[in-house]
């Protein structure tokens, strides 16, 4: 059996039909942008949340990150939102983060960080990067709000199987590659499209040697590959990662729970519905010069031509991203000049991301170049702590970055905040959809050290090398 | 939920692969804690030269006078792709989407789409690009009549008849406008006896209510 084989049977409550199950929902986490509407719609409806504690809310999809917020945004009506969220997370009686609260931050940054998701939970959120928390060996999948209402009704969900798939990369990453060029490499290597209709399990030697905060990098863009979701045996590291997390079980509960842990991976003989490898021992930093993840090069690589295309409909999409972003064929991505940086979202903004930068900045003594408005966003309340008792608050600033309170801010316009049209940003985020970051933003997506260093460039990518 | 059955009307073709979310509905059109109000920003990016002023560019089908009323929309590849946001199945049907035709889309908006009576259908690429061409010599006269009971697609004055699959679970729900909790409310005697079972198993997955 695949380890989400065994998590689907763990969780199961009815067969349905040959091909959907009612699946047992272990933990709901909700947030102030659509869990306000799962809320609201359930309480019209006279229901109440079955479970609630286990049910969870955060704020962090339209509150404001610049220092010494409230409950206003620039977007007018954000406030509605908050107040909303507020009101009915209090009516329901499930535990919300609110703004002030010391945890609160982005829900995929927080539900690992606070012990809420933990291995083997099946864990839901209206939101797609939710297969981030499968970095844990959590069942973790994104949901609409009419679903989240049905788990918070009746702690369950009425789900298609996927198939499975495992990517196992081989070779060992070099210097300067991380999760974020791993993903963004497969990505590139199995389409937008590649993952629909599986859950993948990434796995092989270069994933064992992955720090917990990577591996989570690694499974927030299982989406990006249109997976159901992304998925991570659980290891020694990750229950070293989970003991004595607020929300983790204590003594008897918590030996047993390990006990059962270290059962979750795939057998040996375990059959996959597909199976790829992908070679990274001579893997670039990835950067995007499109407007789809899968648009992708090595950051030294030549953006690629209509004529190269396999297909017409691939021609089309290129030349369509390509003037939208204001690149031309052939070019390298250095040669455009930038005019933001932003460090953050569920995808890169824990410590382990942020620490790394700050290394860059003192090791190099660069600075964020002339013209180029940065911006780091940490993830929580934990992070932006953990960062500040070490100094790295101290080292972003002195090196031209805004600091920021956590939420997921710029990576979509949170609150009404936008970089402006035609602006070229260079992000640690997720998506660089036409528009995603603010209406005209044109966005390319790369690691932390890569945003950094281009940051300080004033063009896209410097390079990394010694 | 209103019941599918059948389906005649206008069909635009919007022929690009992975349409994202963020295009449909843009985060900064999601503007009130409702799922309303949301038709004027679908597709916003596209279908406004400036989105603020709501001018709207004529370039963008859904704007041009010979689609006026379209409510099956053709379109590309893994559609509905990115954020999870049912606004997207919101806008579409508030404006008056019916029916969205497409070689795969993307899970969450499949099962968003589904939960609120929005028909997807799968079809190959090719077929599709058929299906276009021939609605678009005169989309108005050119209609598709979709019938989920026959899971076909008439192409009305053309006479060709496309079969489509649907999962069987997914067509009974739309057929009988099912409300998904309503019907799950029924299995609860075995919700409780998975719980009861599986606090011997998992005791830790299961926390004391602190009130």
């Amino acid at each position: 059996m695949t380890l989400f084989d065994k998590l689907w049977e763990e969780h199961e409550v009815e067969a349905l039909s040959e091909r959907q199950s009612l699946l047992y929902v272990d933990r709901i986490f909700l947030h102030e942008r659509t869990g306000s509407v799962a809320l609201n719609s359930l309480l019209e409806h006279g229901r109440s949340v079955r479970q609630r504690q286990h049910a969870f809310c955060t704020m962090d999809h339209i509150v404001d990150t610049r220092p010494g917020r409230s409950d206003d945004t620039l977007m007018p009506s954000g406030r509605d939102f908050i107040v909303a969220t507020r009101s009915a997370a209090h009516e329901t009686g499930i535990q919300l983060f609110d703004i002030q609260d010391p945890n609160q931050g982005i829900v995929h940054v927080i539900s690992p960080e606070l012990g809420i998701a933990l291995p083997g939970l099946s864990v839901i959120c209206p939101d797609s990067h939710t297969c981030t928390l499968g970095g844990l060996g959590v069942l973790a999948w994104g949901v609409g709000s009419t679903e989240a209402e049905h788990a918070l009704a009746t702690s369950t969900l009425r789900v298609t199987r996927p198939k499975t798939m495992r990517v196992q990369f081989v070779g060992r990453m070099a210097k300067h590659v991380t999760a974020k060029d791993l993903i963004l490499y497969t990505i590139r290597s199995l389409s937008a499209s590649g993952g629909a209709g599986y859950a993948i399990e990434f796995a092989g030697p270069a994933i064992k040697a992955l720090p917990i905060e990577s591996r989570l990098t690694l499974c927030n863009m299982a989406t990006e590959l249109s997976a159901f979701t992304g998925l991570i045996a659980p290891d020694e590291q990750v229950i070293d990662y989970c003991e004595g997390r607020p929300f983790a079980p204590q003594g008897a509960a918590w030996e047993a729970a390990c006990r059962h842990w270290q059962t979750l991976q795939s057998d040996t003989d375990a059959r996959f519905d597909c199976e790829h490898q992908i070679d990274i021992e001579s893997l670039k930093p990835q950067l995007t010069w499109g407007t789809s993840p899968q648009h992708c090069i090595d950051w030294d690589g030549e953006i690629p031509r209509a004529g190269e295309a396999p297909d017409e409909a691939t021609a089309v999409s290129w030349q369509q991203a390509q003037a939208y972003m204001g690149v031309a064929a052939g070019h390298r991505l250095s040669d455009y000049r930038l005019d933001a940086a932003f460090i953050g979202s569920c995808t890169n903004s824990r410590l382990s991301d942020l620490r790394e930068v700050a290394d860059y900045l003192t090791q190099t003594g660069h600075r964020v170049a002339q013209g180029v408005k940065a911006l780091c966003v940490p993830g929580s309340g934990g992070v932006k702590r953990a960062a500040e008792a070490e100094g790295i608050d101290a080292v972003f600033r002195q090196a031209g970055f805004e600091w920021r309170e956590p939420g997921c801010s710029m990576c979509f316009f949170a609150g009404g905040e936008s970089l402006g049209e035609g602006v070229r940003v260079a992000s640690t985020t997720n998506r660089n959809f036409e528009g995603r970051q603010g209406l005209g933003v044109r966005t390319h997506l790369g690691s932390p050290l890569s945003v950094v260093a281009s940051a300080c460039a004033g063009h896209l990518l410097a390079d990394l090398s010694p | 939920m209103t019941p599918f059955t059948l389906h005649h009307g206008i069909a635009a073709p919007l022929l690009r692969d992975n349409i994202d979310t963020d295009t449909i509905i843009p985060s900064r059109e999601m503007r009130t804690v409702s799922r309303s109000g949301l038709a004027d920003g679908l597709f916003a990016p596209w279908r406004y030269s400036n989105a603020d002023a709501r001018v709207a560019d004529p370039d963008f089908v859904l704007n041009q006078a010979s689609y006026k009323g379209a409510s099956i929309v053709l379109t590309g590849l893994n559609f509905g792709c990115g954020s999870s946001r049912e606004h997207a199945v919101w806008a579409m049907m508030e404006w008056g989407v019916k029916v969205v035709i497409a070689p795969s889309f993307a899970t969450i908006f499949r099962n968003n789409a589904l939960r609120n009576g929005l028909l997807t259908i799968e079809l190959e690429r090719d077929r599709i690009q058929r299906l276009a061409r021939w609605v678009s010599t005169d989309p108005q006269a050119n209609q598709l009549i979709v019938n989920l009971q026959a899971c076909s697609i008439l192409s009305e004055a053309g006479g060709e008849k496309d079969v489509f699959k649907i999962d069987p679970m997914a067509r009974l729900m739309l057929i009988e406008g099912l409300d998904e909790i309503g019907l799950t409310e029924q299995s609860l005697n075995l919700i409780e006896d998975f719980e009861n079972r599986d606090q011997l198993r998992r005791p830790w997955v299961y926390l004391n209510d602190p009130r």
